[in-house]
Order: structure tokens, then sequence, then C-alpha cells
């Protein structure tokens, strides 16, 4: 009966669910620690909510097992239930009720008297900056709005373990901003958060380690910096002046840097992916040296940036295939597809 | 070219981090509610949906009001000689009948209702399994007094003298709705089971109107064919109604009343774990 001793907050051994012919959850295997945001990344339908639904009790696996602090999400459910809390991916609150409503119900449900429900209530109301809404319904809530209050009805007792199955789907950049910042909070409290997502920059944003999971498998799975390490070093974007001089640019880039080549859409911009261990510069030091050749040729180079590969690029290696099934994706590779020739190092002086 | 000025969007306040890290200082969790507490919040909850959505009274009040007028007028003249004898025996009865039909309205507020996602974060509560469930029925008790009074006042108005006075009186109503609540796990069942409203309200109604009509509700089960007697005079909604008629009346129908009570715990018994079986699965 050790509870705490492992430091895991998540332990599951090839969990499976199936639905009819589907294997919706295919073997997953996970190991989460105890005071960390874990990202779970996966395109739609790849098996992130039903994974969440199992470890949060509400789905009976198939096959396989699952600890949540050491306990058994089967055998030891109303254990488990004691120490999670769950922020589904549509609002998990009663949207006939005005969002004081909602929290005084959840603050009884969950043992308070009526005036102590009452107070956290309107504390948590008023830390969501969701004061002035108290009194409405839910229904009439904006999508910003209801992820608060259901966030916010999560965080009624602290949990241990928060789920937040893709917390930012369907919100303006404002609005994800913000519950990024809440969640960002809890996490400094010590509550551990694992959190699904489909959205790459999100993962990248929040989580210390991420699980990529596609068709109900565990493909990838590693800390931020090892996952873009299997793609590459990173990344140097260019916009120049003039777009003749493109071919050019990116004739050099490939040969200074030992890089793969994209041309943007943008016909004046540039991406070089710069190989993981190409060479012993830093990224900082070949982009450098990739800027003083461009100049040299009198290349006119308007804008520079300098960063770490995308996630996208990270599931696009790994899957073989974009993160958005149908929607072939804008990146067109016109130029240095032809990333078979070996690594010399041109490293001069 | 571009300004990072953020737009304020005008409604909404920023959320308040600082703060928001206070409130998540773990403190002491309070003890789990018991189940009947628990029972008692979702009840609670019903009531809140009632206050919000006041129609949905309309089937415990302008319902059965119409059945007693209803009934009353139709079958009077040809049964009793006048709708004022009449009524001395039908209200009773069409107490009993409206009631029960108006339980059916839970299976399909479960259906509905259970798709929504509040459901999960409910079944990721550690709290009492059943109190969902129970709560649905606490609310429903709830507007099955409503109805029981609406109806009596109507009755009282067309002539309707309960014997029993203010104790039979409450004993009858009492008895109704403690078998309503009981009798409820059936709609709760088909709510979770069946996978529209339609298919909810249309099942309800195939149980429904048999079991309330194949009763003594209307007339005395003496002129009915052999066959019908045996099946209205085991029915459960003839015990009740006999039970409720002779509490009004002022007696003391222990047989009957016993038989109402043991009808209530079957269905409890039966209904209320396949309930939980489905629910726990859904």
């Amino acid at each position: 009966m050790s509870t705490q001793t492992s430091g895991l907050a998540i332990e599951t051994a090839g969990l499976v669910k199936t639905f009819g012919e589907t294997r919706a959850v295919d073997g997953v295997d996970l190991t989460v620690p105890a005071g960390t945001v874990y990202g779970v990344l996966g395109p739609n339908g790849a098996g992130k909510t039903t994974t969440v639904k199992m470890l949060a009790t509400l789905l009976r696996p198939d096959g396989g097992e699952a600890h949540v602090f050491g306990h058994d999400i089967v055998r030891e459910a109303d254990e488990v239930r004691g120490r999670v809390s769950l922020t589904g991916q549509y609002a998990s609150v009663d949207e006939d009720l005005t969002g004081t409503e909602n929290l005084v119900l959840l603050g009884r449900l969950l043992g308070h008297r009526k005036p102590a429900a009452r107070t956290r209530a309107a504390q948590l109301l008023e830390a969501f900056g969701l004061t002035d809404a108290a009194g409405k319904q839910v229904k009439h809530y904006s999508g910003g709005m209801r992820r608060r209050i259901d966030i916010a009805a999560s965080i009624l007792n602290t949990p241990d373990l928060l789920f937040l199955d893709e917390p930012t789907t369907g919100l303006d950049p404002r609005s994800r901003n913000q519950v990024w910042d809440i969640v960002r909070a809890v996490v400094a409290q010590g509550t551990t958060v694992l959190l699904t997502t489909q959205y790459l920059d999100e993962a990248d944003q929040l989580a210390s380690r991420i699980a990529v999971i596609d068709r109900g498998k565990v493909i990838a799975e590693g800390t931020k910096g090892e996952l873009k390490a299997s793609v590459g070093a990173g990344s140097v974007h260019l916009r120049l002046r003039d777009a003749e001089q493109r071919p050019l640019a990116a004739d050099l880039l490939r040969r200074a840097l030992d890089a793969r080549v994209q041309a943007e859409p943008d016909p004046v911009a540039l991406t070089a992916r710069l190989a993981a261990a190409a060479s012993h510069d830093t990224a900082a030091e070949q982009a450098a040296r990739a800027l003083s050749e461009l100049a040299r040729a009198g290349v006119t180079v308007d804008n520079f940036s300098l960063g770490q590969p995308s996630l996208d690029e990270v599931f696009l290696a790994l899957t073989g295939h974009d993160t958005r099934v149908s929607d072939a994706s804008d990146t067109s590779d016109t130029s240095g597809q032809d990333d078979s020739h070996d690594p010399k190092d041109e490293v001069a002086a | 070219m571009s300004t990072t000025t953020t737009t304020e969007s005008a409604e909404l306040a920023p959320v308040r981090t600082d703060s928001l890290a206070e409130l998540l200082v773990a403190e002491e969790r309070p003890p789990r509610p018991s189940a009947w507490s628990a029972s008692l919040t979702f009840g609670w909850r019903a009531i809140l949906k009632i206050k919000h959505v006041p129609e949905q009274l309309f089937d415990v009040t302008a319902f059965p009001i119409m059945m007693v007028l209803m009934y009353t007028y139709l079958f009077g003249g040809a049964l009793a000689g006048s709708p004022k004898e009449y009524i001395q025996f039908l209200l009773p009865g069409i107490l009993v009948m409206s009631v029960v039909m108006i339980t059916m309205y839970t299976g399909v507020s479960v259906n509905t209702d259970i798709e929504k996602g509040v459901f999960d974060r409910f079944r990721s509560l550690p709290i009492w399994r059943p109190s969902t469930m129970v709560g649905y029925l606490l609310g429903d008790a709830l507007r099955y007094t409503i109805a029981s009074v609406v109806m009596l006042t109507v009755g009282m108005i067309l002539g309707y003298r309960a014997d029993g006075g203010v104790p039979g009186v409450l004993a009858g109503i009492a008895l109704l709705v403690l078998f309503s609540f009981a009798f409820s796990w059936i709609w709760t069942m088909f709510g979770l089971m069946l996978r529209t409203e339609k298919s909810v309200m249309g099942v309800s109604m195939m149980v429904i109107f048999p079991l309330t009509f194949l009763s003594n509700v209307f007339v005395d089960p003496r002129t009915m064919p052999g066959w019908l007697q045996a099946f209205v005079n085991n029915s459960p909604v003839t015990h009740l109604a006999s039970a409720v008629r002779g509490l009004m009346a002022g007696d003391w129908p222990a047989d009957e009343i016993a038989w109402t009570l043991g009808w209530a715990g079957l269905f409890v018994a039966v209904f209320g774990p396949v309930t939980m079986r489905l629910y726990n699965r859904k």
C-alpha cells in the first residue's frame, strides 16, 4: 500500500480500451511524475480522451492496468476519485445553473458545509474574474468564461491530480493564454496536471514531459528537449528583401549549414532546419556563420530568427503524417528535399 | 506596423493568479458527505432547475387539473348518477393515476441530462454513487406533492370531502409520494438504457397506460371479466388507489398499505440495482 512513496502520479501498463472493433486505446504505457505537467499530444481520435476517462475512473479499461498515486483505478476507484478532478472537453458544469450555484453544489458534494461552500464559491469566482457573471446561468457564458468556471469547479478542493482534456479547444488566443496562466498557477501549488491537447504549442508552453499518442499508441515519450532533438536542433527563419535572391540564399544555406532548407509560401521567406548532431557548434554559431555567408554573397536579409523546432515538425517526423489529417498543411517543400547528403562539417577555423 | 496593445474584452475581468494561488494552498479536505447529504444536494439541484425553468411545473399543475375535470364530468353522470357523487369515489384514484403518470417524465429528464458533460464530473466525485439518481427522485417527490395538493384543491372545489380529515389526507399523499419515488426507478432505468428521448417516451407510454387504466381508479373491478379482474386486483396501482382511498376516507386499510409498501420495496430492489449498473457503465 505505498501511496506517495513512488513519487508517481500516474503509472499505466498496457492500458487497452476497445469500442466494438476499434481499439481506441491500444496498450498505453505512461509514467507521470508527481508535481509536473504531463502533456499527452495527439490528433483527434488518437485515444487521448478515452485514456483520460479511464484514469478518472469514468471508463473501465478492457486490458492492462493503471495506478493513480498507487491506487488501482478499477479496484480502488473510490480512492482515486478522492484525489483527482476532471475538466472534460465539453463544459463539465450544469448549464442550467448559475456560476455560484454550480460551485456551491460541487462544494456541498465535496463535503463542505453550506456557508463554507458559499465562501469558497465566491472566492473562486473572484479569482477567476467571474464575479459579475456569478448570478448568470452558465449557458449564457462565453467560451472563455465556461472554461474558467469549469476549471474553478475542478479546483474546489485542490486536487492532487488534475485532468485537463483539451482545455483550450475552441478558445480565442486571449482566453487561451489565460487558461495557460491558470494551469501554471495550479501547478505552482504542487498539483500534478495531465494535459491532453492537439495544439502542439500548448504542450510546448506548459508540459515538462510529453507523450505523443497516435491511433491508441504512444509513439514517442520524453522531455520536450528530447522530442525535439529527435527531429533536429532548431530552425533558422529568414526573410529576404528580394524574392529573386531566394534560390541563391537557399543554396548557400544548404551548403553552409548542412540543413534542410524549405521555401515558405511567402516568396521571400526561408526556413533552414539544422540537423541534430551535424556539428559541434551551437545553433547560434551555425546561424551566425550562415548570415555572414549570405552577406558575403550580397543577399540582403530583412529579418532573421532562430527557433527551436516546433512540435508540428516533431509530430510529422514521428508519424509520417500531419497532425490534421484532412487538411493538407501549407508547407510546400519546394526545395531542399534532399536531406540524404551526408553531414560534412565545413567548420571554418 | 504591429502594436502590442492587448484589446481588453469588455465584460471579462482578468484571472487573478495571486488570489488563485492563495486558494490553491491545500487545506484539510472536509470529510466526505454522507449518502443522505449527497442525495439531498442533488435534490437541491433538481429544485434549482425548477426555479430556473418554472414552465416544467406545467405537468404537475395544468395536467392534473385537466384530469380531474375531464374524468369527473365525462364519467360522473353515467357511473354514479352525478359528477358530485362520482368525485367522492374518483378523486383519490385520479390522484394516484395522475401522479403515477407524471413519474414517467423522470426517465426523459434523466435521458437528456445524462448526455451532458456535468455527469462526467458527478461520476468522478468520491460520493455515494446512487445519490445522483436519488437526488432526481427527491426533486420529483416535490413535484408529486405539488400535483397532489393541486388536485385535492380542485377536488374539494368540486365537492370532494375527505372523511379521514387532515391526517388521512396527509397519510394518503405521503403513501402516494413514497410509492411514486420507488416506482420511478423503472424510469431511471429506461432513461439510462434507451438512446433517445423519443424512445424513452414511447416505452413509458406502453407501460404507463395499461398499468394505470387497468386498475380500480375509475370503476369497481367486479364489473370486469374474470381474467381482467385477476390482473386488476393484483396491480400495484389498484393496491395504491385502494390504500389512498381508504386513508382519505378515514379507514386504515392495513392490507392495502402493506401491499403498496411491498410493491414499492420490490421496485427499488429490482430497478434500483439495474439503474446503478447502467449508470456505472454509461
